[in-house]
């Protein structure tokens, strides 16, 4: 690999703390103390593995990970290491194949993948695999993404010489609130019991049993009810573990899966929501080792049932009097009518509470639409909850760094507007993306008592059913747009689905609404994209200068610094 | 010697050399402390705590004395893989968990000469500087744990066990363990699991080698009874004069266990290498039952490879010139054997004869694998179970000539592809009885078993792949 022939490659890779290792025949380096696993996984040569996962500790029992492993000759004493023309000294193959998943490189070893000593064990471990398995792949969840099918297509045999009767094992077990166990289904690999010991630090799972009565189960007097339980659906290879909650509702070949971030606190989890002629149907965690590794709470993966549900509003909703009930409008009628009320709203009798669930594109719009129309109390919504010392986040709101970027607010001054509301010195009120009866702490005869309410909001709650004109926004799986979490690290939401019905993303509800207010500033009214208007923020905002859609990339930036760490995260990076 | 007498009957046979099993069946012998003190006990106790622990480690190197277990792997320098500068606790194992079909050596020490295992224990605990120590006994020995755990309070009230054991500022404190009736609790790792109190699954090597990462992470030395009965022993003589006895490769004597079809089964303590498989079974066991021949031999233990007495073994002279020979001609050292594809292991000898059927041995073989294997790793695992329903299928007359083969090529899988070294002690057998008894396999199978569905159960799964119209 030198170009300079006096340095030996093992002496140019010992200066960068590296080994050469050479994989299927061509030479790699890699730092030291990687795994053969994951160092041919980094070069593209797949290895295939079902008890491995780079987060939980090394179990080396499934053996589907062997490879061929060999070093240079061990020398006699006295003896000097010979070098070919390349630099490397010759490799001495071992006649017993070695697990990838424990064993990490050394200088000058060879590794092959594809030997037939791997080969013929990849096949003999399938075939075991497959003795006591059910076969039962066409009522199997897992069937599309199930790591058995998957190696049993890929290294297996396409006959079967088991013939005897199948160990019987317990099926359809209930083992928690959200998961369900196939025993037979188990392939053994305790990456769920490993999972639970070492991530969540609660010992739940466990394995009974002697020999091939093997079974994953719960300990007496336990369930698996972690607010973690189903990250063990996630990393099972197979179809052992189910979710309650996907179980039987599509296959997953189907599906349609979308890396975004999940919006219940300010850790902003990584995920994929995966989706159907815009239906959403399951969530997962995705890979990031500065947010979530690779786990996320069943709370925060659970909720997404609303973006479905008939509470959602489809159209927008306006009352032609006061004390008519609602009626369906269009968009055209009801933006010429809002715009129209507001004009008659004065600036300083009008309220503004918005949201940090926004992204920080909807919340420049707000600040424009304030700007425009005059109005200073604007606040958000403050969520607190408590923090699991895991992933969730004491700050439920995942955009509070951005609301407080873009706003320079942080629910401080909610209270004098909630006073204002109280004693009749705000008379109109501008409710984007909250429900004020909730969290915000207005009565629900105070909003009774406002002369005109304006609701911008993805479902129906007690807010819209009071206000005035209601415009259907989207949720956070329908639209496109950057939010920054507790740690200050910008990340994206991609869009999954269309907007359901006739709702419209909000950052462009608000864009036209301040367009027909007589905005003429450019940097508003022509945003075309969320994309765009993160443009306009990156010259405006020092903290997000030189930011693009493209480059905050699929697992975000650290743009600000709040002095805030995720738990599980700090934890990860002290083990290593 | 001459002044011990042993219980009528039970008398060592004269080519036997008694050494660990000195006190055996020994007129007027209990396992006291008083009597082991009487007979010179503990004084090579006395002596190696004068002596610098290295000295000790050196003097078992310069022994040659290897583990009893079944590895045969070199005591002494095992003692050394403790890392240099190594700042934990050092601990030590005795393996009690004899758990190896055939083998029944270790029972003996330690049902009737409890204090001589604990001396050998003290000398290397003081070698390897661990200050705490486990008998890791296994459940099927009940009297025993009690006899144990008696010569544990025995020699502490003496000394010898506590805070400075006689004067030398040593402390140890031994504890006895009890198993609960498992074989794979014998593998060393497995065992440490154990103690520790979660399932014995074997750790994998690397990174868990007992002496580097063991017991709760931290240097263990892992030693079966006979060898640290063989410590002492080596302690007593002095490490040259023990090297300089019996097998080269493997000096000091060695228990054997006889037993199946041989008129005097038992436990035989002889100079490694110093007889043949012949000599041991014709002359010390009597040769086989009136009217039966020598079949086979598994030379160590269940997991052995079994051995065709009727087979020419091939072995090349140091002259070059090559020597024809049967399995009676093998002298029993540790390695004499291993050249001929088996291994000494345990020093448990099973014999049969001819009235035995080889299927319904291994049968009876996978019957106990299937059962030991922990389930940690799927070769093991499934590899196992599917072995015993194949043999016992075979066994039944159900079999049909390629399940053999299938049989082998299932042991084949699971050979060298598990986590620990349960997976060839369980093909070892399959491999060995069906390559070298093929013909009886075969014997028992029918062609026309292959099409035959070979349960109610696979008869019921065919009943939707078949048409009966």
């Amino acid at each position: 690999m030198s170009n300079n022939p006096t340095i030996l490659p093992k002496d140019a890779a010992a200066a960068e703390g590296k080994v050469n290792v050479q994989i299927n025949g061509k030479w790699y380096r890699f730092p030291k103390g990687t795994r053969i696993a994951d160092a041919c996984n980094s070069v593209g040569v797949h290895v295939p593995c079902f008890c491995y996962h780079p987060k939980l500790s090394v179990a080396g029992s499934c053996r589907m990970c062997l490879v061929e492993q060999g070093m240079p000759p061990r020398l006699a004493p006295g003896a000097t290491p010979t070098y070919g023309e390349d630099g490397y000294q010759p490799i001495q193959w071992m006649p017993r194949a070695v697990i990838a998943c424990a064993n990490t490189v050394a200088e000058n070893m060879g590794i092959r993948t594809d030997a037939k000593l791997c080969n013929e064990a990849r096949r003999g471990v399938l075939e075991f695999l497959l003795t006591n398995h059910p076969l039962d792949c066409p009522i199997c969840d897992q069937a599309g993404e199930c790591k058995l099918q998957e190696y049993t297509t890929d290294y297996g045999s396409g006959t079967h010489r088991f013939t005897e009767d199948k160990t019987k094992k317990g099926k359809n077990i209930s083992i928690g609130p959200r998961v369900n166990l196939d025993q037979e289904r188990c392939v053994l690999c305790r990456r769920c019991v490993r999972f639970m010991k070492e991530i969540v630090g609660e010992e739940v799972l466990g394995v009974v049993g002697r020999g091939t009565h093997n079974a994953i189960a719960c300990y007496p007097g336990t369930s698996l009810d972690s607010n973690y339980s189903m990250n063990v659906v996630d990393i099972c290879p197979v179809g052992a573990m189910t979710s309650k909650d996907f179980r039987f509702k599509m296959r997953v070949w189907f599906l349609k899966s979308t890396p975004t971030i999940d919006v219940n606190c300010g850790t902003g989890t990584n995920i994929n929501i995966w989706t159907r002629e815009q239906q959403v149907y399951r969530i997962t965690p995705r890979q990031n080792d500065e947010v979530n590794s690779c786990w996320m709470p069943d709370s925060h993966r659970l909720n997404y049932k609303y973006i479905n549900a008939p509470e959602r509003l489809l159209t927008p909703l306006v009352k032609t009097d006061h004390g008519a009930p609602q009626r369906p409008s269009t968009w055209d009628a009801t933006l010429n009518m809002v715009v129209e009320q507001l004009h008659s709203c004065a600036p300083t009798e009008t309220a503004i509470i918005c949201s940090a669930r926004m992204t920080n594109e909807e919340l420049y719009m707000v600040r424009a639409l304030a700007r425009q129309l005059g109005v200073t109390k604007i606040d958000i919504v403050p969520r607190k909850g408590e923090n699991d010392g895991m992933l969730v986040s004491d700050d439920r709101n995942p955009n509070t760094n951005g609301a407080k970027l873009i706003l320079g607010k942080n629910g401080s001054g909610l209270a004098a507007i909630r006073r204002g509301i109280k004693n009749n010195s705000i008379r109109f009120l501008i409710a984007l993306g909250e429900d004020v009866t909730e969290e915000a702490g207005i009565e629900a005869e105070d909003l009774e008592a406002l002369d005109y309410i304006l609701a911008m909001s993805h479902s129906e709650n007690a807010t819209t059913k009071a206000a005035d004109v209601v415009l259907p926004g989207v949720t956070f799986a329908e639209k496109y747009g950057t939010m920054i979490n507790v740690a200050g690290r910008i990340q994206r939401l991609n869009k999954a689905i269309e907007p359901q019905g006739e709702a419209r993303p909000d950052w462009d509800i608000l864009r036209q609404l301040t367009e027909l207010l007589g905005c003429d500033c450019p940097r508003v009214i022509a945003c075309p994209s969320p994309m765009i208007i993160l443009e306009e923020m990156a010259q405006e905002f020092e903290a997000m200068k030189g930011l693009t859609w493209g480059n905050i990339g699929n697992g975000g930036v650290v743009i600000m610094d709040t002095g805030v760490t995720i738990p599980l995260i700090e934890r990860e990076k002290g083990k290593k | 010697m001459s002044d011990i007498t042993y219980k009528p009957g039970k008398e060592p046979h004269p080519r036997e050399t008694r050494r660990i099993f000195r006190n055996i069946d020994r007129e007027g012998y209990d396992p006291s402390i008083k009597c082991f003190m009487k007979d010179g006990g503990y004084q090579t106790l006395k002596k190696c705590l004068k002596m610098e622990p290295a000295d000790i480690t050196n003097e078992v190197k310069k022994s040659g004395l290897r583990g009893r277990g079944g590895a045969g792997f070199p005591t002494g320098v095992k003692w050394t893989f403790i890392p240099k500068g190594n700042t934990k606790p050092v601990y030590l194992v005795c393996n009690c968990d004899e758990s190896e079909p055939g083998t029944f050596k270790d029972r003996f020490i330690v049902h009737q000469d409890p204090h001589q295992l604990i001396e050998g224990m003290i000398i290397a605990c003081y070698a390897v500087q661990a200050h705490y120590a486990v008998i890791y006994m296994r459940e099927e020995f009940p009297e025993a744990a009690k006899i144990m755990q008696n010569a544990l309070k025995e020699a502490e009230d003496k000394n010898f066990l506590g805070k400075n054991i006689q004067g030398s500022g040593f402390d140890l404190q031994i504890v006895l363990h009890r198993g609960a009736g498992a074989y794979i609790c014998g593998e060393e790792t497995g065992l440490i699991n154990s103690i520790e109190g979660v399932r014995p699954y074997p750790r994998i090597k690397p990174p868990f080698f007992p002496a580097a990462i063991g017991l709760y992470g931290c240097p263990t030395i892992v030693n079966n009874v006979e060898s640290l009965c063989q410590v002492r022993q080596v302690m007593m003589m002095g490490g040259e004069a023990y090297a300089a006895e019996g097998a080269q490769r493997s000096p000091g004597t060695r228990i054997i266990g006889v037993s199946g079809d041989v008129k005097r089964p038992g436990v035989y303590e002889i100079i490694s290498g110093s007889i043949t498989y012949g000599e041991l079974l014709y002359d010390i066991c009597g040769g086989p039952r009136i009217g039966r021949k020598f079949k086979a031999i598994i030379p160590g233990g269940a997991s052995a490879k079994v051995m065709r007495c009727d087979e020419i073994l091939k072995d090349r002279n140091p002259d070059g010139t090559v020597r024809e020979m049967t399995i009676f001609d093998v002298p029993m050292d540790l390695d004499s054997i291993a050249k001929f594809g088996s291994m000494s292991g345990s020093g448990g000898v099973i014999v049969m004869d001819d009235t035995r059927s080889m299927p319904k041995v291994l049968n009876n073989l996978n019957r106990f694998f299937a059962w030991e294997s922990c389930g940690q790793c799927s070769p093991c695992r499934e590899g196992n179970p599917w072995m015993y329903k194949l043999s016992t299928r075979i066994c039944e007359g159900k079999g049909s000539p390629e399940d053999v083969d299938l049989l082998k090529d299932v042991a084949d899988n699971i050979c060298g592809r598990t986590v620990c070294a349960f997976g060839e002690a369980c093909s070892w057998p399959t491999q060995a009885f069906t390559t070298k008894f093929r013909e009886e396999f075969l014997a028992l199978t029918k062609p026309i078993n292959a099409l035959k569905p070979h349960s109610a159960e696979t008869a019921e799964a065919r009943k939707f792949l078949t048409r009966e119209d």
